[in-house]
């Protein structure tokens, strides 16, 4: 029995989704910008994919510009946003980032003055720090809606307000790329500047992504060329991922409650057995509120690393968070969130997506169990 | 320019009657090198081996590759041509022109060896012939037979090969001419070092890796797999063995002192070495070590774990400095493979405090706790090639 339970990572592309992708390679492959007829059909097929990404997000579909994944998705949406460079303007993350938005602040900080906001114990951002950050000066929040790491939801609603309340100039972009497809999101009702998204999480395929832009916000792209997704992200369009990631949003959204309750469930039940069957364990994701498809737990004496490894052995794979190896840094989500050097050396994350079932739970705790045992025999002297 | 490259040998020439035998090894492990190419012969003519090819274009790379070929003292790319004298004249002609869009020539100089007394006309003679007619060809340059700034060598065999530049090979002698032996290799720095350092002597080389997987990752092989083939680019085929010792270091944890995690490992180590080495023809292990590196290359820790076998153990890098084994690491390029973070052993064994001076009497009766035998077999049935 295989089990994949890396799903942040990535996921495996449905069947449905392959079948699509494999159709447009062998009947639509025109390119969309061409003017005959199998252009034509090739750009209206990409006109439904962007509906049904749309949707997940009651979003228009006009509001939604295909890129080339997550990172760049993110990466567009903040250098577009603060054109405006100058020292005196700052722009507000938070600690907890994935590094397609952290790395871009740290890139940005001779450029602008940059804040990072703190979380506290279970990675929530603390609000008042926010409060205090937002300023006249304040071109952009960009803030996780998910994080991939400990799965924490952040509560957009509130963050919302408090940014508009303060400078209502100020621009939001929200990285939901664990969030999308997996928590309801309403564009509209949460007054997002900018939103991003991604087709492999959510068992699409790879080399596709989006991002959300407000009707009427102006954003300035990152390349430059055929003017493509209306001057966005020039480049020929890459039709079977779009078609592929629209194909995926639609299984989603046709079974969304569902799934998501499965997931939850799921999720319930790994944390039951783990905590009730393994001693000297700490959960670090939320146990309820959280996203429904991250478990991220630490194991005290285990190298997380050889946890994966053992696992990997019985062909269950996880991730993990913190390399074991001296040279390796922190991880800075755990750190972030004051998990003890103790706790974070063993840390492993276990993800869900649609292919994961109850009967696999079993099998991975009985796994999980033994390795630890085993690992801990060794690492424990006398 | 060149469709042929002249290889001159090394030390085989010292090496009296077994000369044919190493000639033939050393044309055998040039053949290997060029084996991703096409179009290439490899053939004696009088004293000389000669690499041709059908395609100029990939005379680069060959050189490149035979140069890393070991027992060669130097390579001349040449062009062969037959032996009519306007022919020779022609193309020497063309080579000197090569020349002069490379390099800044003010003086030059002919000279001829002539093995094949049927061509009409004597070396010095031809020298001048040839050096006339460059001088008419091209009113930038003059002779200096004492001091020129390029000679032009015409080499008149079976066939004639013209010459100017000479490329300093690797020396040592050709591969399997001086035996064979077991490398114990590592993710690290050093023990690829070890590994090309005892193959420049002619010996056969294969190598051994240990791991604990899961306390190490499969990547860790994966990069053991790449230093290896970095080494087959001057060693030949090697066979890479890879044991896992988990179950070594398992049960040292639990009968033994923890100081001593390191010195009883390395033990073990040489023991299922050294098995695996009487097995398959091999008369000696090779290792990395270097005096004093750390506290298991300690004289005394170096005295204790050879104390557990009888074969020899070559330890080339004794005497050098880490810097000076990064120099040699960077030449042959296992460096940048080295580095990579993946270890071949995770901190988990590694002791806080480890021996620098350990006893051998101590040892041994830590040793007493544990089933040799049986966890050599143990570990030795996880043995796969990689």
């Amino acid at each position: 029995m295989i089990v994949y339970l890396d799903n942040s990572a990535t996921t495996k592309v449905r069947d449905e989704v392959l079948k699509d992708i494999i159709d447009i390679n062998e009947n639509y492959y025109g390119n969309p910008s061409s003017l005959h007829r199998m252009g034509l059909m090739a750009e209206k097929k990409i006109d439904e994919a962007r509906k049904s990404a749309a949707k997940l997000i009651n979003a228009k579909a006009q509001e939604i510009y295909f890129t080339g994944g997550g990172t760049e998705s993110n990466n567009i949406a903040i250098f577009g946003h603060i054109t405006n460079s100058d020292k005196h303007n700052n722009i507000i993350t938070t600690k907890i980032e994935h590094p397609s938005v952290y790395n871009v602040f740290k890139q940005l900080e001779d450029k602008f003055s940059v804040r990072y906001l703190d979380t506290d114990e279970s990675g929530k951002i603390n609000t008042s720090m926010l409060n205090d950050m937002v300023d006249e000066n304040t071109l952009l929040v960009s803030i996780m809606h998910v994080n991939n790491e400990i799965g924490i939801v952040q509560d957009l609603n509130e963050i919302k307000d408090i940014i508009k309340g303060k400078n209502k100039n100020t621009k939001l972009h929200i990285d939901a790329i664990q969030s999308y497809g997996k928590i309801k999101i309403d564009v509209n009702k949460l007054s997002i500047d900018t939103l991003s998204f991604s087709s492999h999480k959510i068992h699409g395929p790879k080399g596709i992504g989006g991002l959300f832009i407000r009707s009427g916000l102006r954003i300035n792209p990152l390349t430059y060329g055929g003017g493509q997704e209306r001057g966005m992200r020039s480049g020929t369009e890459n039709t079977p991922g779009i078609i592929g990631f629209g194909k995926a949003c639609e299984l989603i959204y046709d079974n969304f409650e569902e799934e998501t309750e499965r997931l939850y469930s799921l999720k319930n039940q790994y944390i039951k057995r783990l905590t009730e069957e393994i001693e000297d364990i700490k959960i670090n994701c939320p146990i309820d509120g959280g996203a429904p498809h991250i478990i991220n737990v630490s194991f005290k004496d285990v190298p997380g690393e050889v946890l994966l490894h053992s696992l990997e052995g019985k062909d269950i794979y996880v991730s993990t968070g913190s390399a074991c190896s001296s040279k390796s840094r922190d991880n800075r989500v755990l750190n972030a969130v004051k998990l003890s050097r103790e706790y974070q050396t063993g840390t492993i994350r276990i993800s869900l997506g649609h292919f994961n079932n109850f009967e696999e739970v079993e099998y991975v705790i009985e796994n999980i169990k033994h390795s630890v045992k085993d690992i801990r025999s060794i690492t424990k002297r006398g | 320019m060149y469709n042929i490259t002249a290889v001159s040998f090394g030390e085989i020439f010292l090496k009296g009657k077994n000369r044919g035998s190493f000639e033939q090894k050393l044309i055998e492990q040039i053949k290997y090198a060029l084996k991703k190419f096409n179009n290439v012969s490899v053939y004696k003519d009088s004293g000389k081996v000669y690499v041709e090819t059908k395609n100029e274009d990939d005379m680069d790379e060959i050189v490149e590759n035979v140069r890393k070929v070991f027992g060669i003292s130097n390579l001349s790319p040449s062009i062969k041509t037959t032996k009519d004298p306007d022919t020779i004249i022609e193309k020497t002609k063309e080579l000197f022109k090569y020349l002069l869009t490379k390099e800044n020539i003010k003086t030059f100089k002919i000279k001829t060896k002539r093995s094949d007394k049927e061509f009409p006309i004597k070396s010095m003679d031809f020298s001048a012939l040839v050096g006339g007619k460059i001088l008419e060809e091209f009113s930038t340059v003059t002779v200096d037979v004492h001091n020129p700034d390029v000679e032009i060598y015409i080499d008149i065999k079976k066939s004639c090969y013209i010459s100017s530049e000479r490329i300093k090979a690797l020396g040592g002698l050709p591969i399997g001419s001086s035996g064979r032996a077991l490398l114990l290799l590592s993710g690290g720095i050093d023990s690829p070092v070890a590994g090309y350092m005892i193959a420049k002597r002619g010996v056969e080389i294969n190598a051994l890796y240990f791991h604990t997987y899961p306390f190490t990752s499969e990547r860790a092989n994966e990069k053991v797999k790449k230093l290896k083939e970095k080494l087959e680019e001057y060693c030949g085929k090697i066979t890479l063995y890879s044991i896992n010792i988990l179950e070594i270091h398992k049960a040292i944890k639990e009968f033994c002192r923890e100081e001593e995690t390191t010195i009883l490992a390395r033990r073990f180590m040489m023991r299922i070495a050294e098995k695996i080495a009487y097995e398959n023809n091999m008369y000696m292990l090779i290792t990395g070590e270097s005096l004093g590196q750390v506290a298991s290359q300690t004289m005394k820790s170096m005295a204790v774990i050879e104390d557990a076998i009888k074969m020899p153990i070559l330890k080339p890098l004794v005497g050098l400095d880490k810097t000076e084994i990064i120099e040699i690491a960077r030449e042959i390029g296992t460096y940048d493979t080295s580095i990579l973070p993946y270890d071949d052993c995770c901190s988990v064994f590694a002791p806080k405090h480890p021996l620098i001076r350990p006893k051998l009497e101590s040892i041994i009766r830590s040793e007493s706790n544990l089933n040799i035998e049986e966890l050599v077999e143990k570990v030795y049935s996880t043995m796969e090639i990689l």
